[in-house]
């Protein structure tokens, strides 16, 4: 893991690139990292909320559908930068990509009850902007922080 | 309940209420041991009645939705009821965004839940 530390409003995007194994342990330092960049950085609670649900939506995607069927051995690759404007953060997996607008409308009546298929609407209800490669085995989340 | 259990259970007057322990419900072991500690509750009572309180909780992931609904069509298939309390105003927003606050009912707080059992 490298990271550059930027903590004052002057300084460069605190950032980090992880290649990520499907380890508990491992996803909540990466998660904590993250989140102490996001504090340090000024972030109110509602913008801390967004950052922390949107970034476990994109891990779990990767590994859970990501790789479904491969190899559990495989690793993801996570990006962030953190700055006092905008929070970054790019999710990479080894997998073939799907259309991530194939997802059925979890919101629609009779989907309510379906368990599963709510993790990209809940990334961009609450990121600003949340973009797939074309082959969709990449995610990018940016959260624009709100004016006051 | 097992020694490591992440819930505190208590049942009065045929009604299980069952706080969840941890402020994060967002990881898979976790939340597969909560669904699992859940659904042992309600293998055993003959009609369930299961209060859910999210007083500690600070943050769910889509992975602990989905296993809130699993639990919720388990409990409707032996002709029980479900009911949460205690959420969080930003945790409200999550089920409102998915309009799964249409699916469950939800009471702003235990006691107002416990009455709509009566």
């Amino acid at each position: 893991m490298s990271t550059s530390n930027g903590s004052n409003p002057g300084a460069p995007p605190e950032t980090a690139t992880v290649s990520l194994p499907h380890d508990r342990d491992r996803i909540d330092a990466l998660q904590s990292a993250l989140m102490f960049a996001v504090e340090r950085a000024g972030y109110a609670k509602p913008s801390r909320f967004a950052i922390k649900l949107a970034f476990e939506e994109a891990i779990m995607n990767a590994f859970h559908h990501g790789h479904k069927g491969l190899d559990e051995n495989l690793e993801i690759r996570v990006e962030y930068a953190v700055a006092p404007g905008e929070v970054l953060i790019v999710v990479e997996d080894q997998g073939p990509g799907f259309d991530p607008d194939s997802i059925p409308d979890p919101t629609l009546d009779e989907n309510l009850a379906l368990p599963s298929g709510r993790g990209i609407m809940l990334m961009r209800a609450y990121m600003t902007e949340v973009a797939h490669n074309a082959s969709g085995n990449r995610v990018e989340l940016r959260y624009v922080r709100p004016q006051d | 309940m097992a020694a490591d259990s992440r819930l505190r259970v208590q049942s009065i007057e045929g009604i299980t209420q069952v706080e969840f322990i941890d402020r994060n419900i967002l990881d898979e072991a976790n939340i597969q041991a909560i669904g699992d500690e859940i659904s042992e509750l309600i293998d055993r009572a003959d009609v369930p009645n299961l209060l859910l309180s999210f007083s500690n909780v600070d943050h769910l992931s889509s992975a602990a939705l989905g296993a809130l609904i699993t639990i919720n069509n388990k409990v409707k298939d032996k002709g029980g009821s479900l009911r949460l309390a205690n959420i969080d105003p930003q945790i409200y927003e999550v089920f409102m965004i998915t309009r799964l606050n249409k699916l469950f009912d939800i009471h702003e707080t235990t006691d107002d839940a416990l009455k709509a059992f009566a």
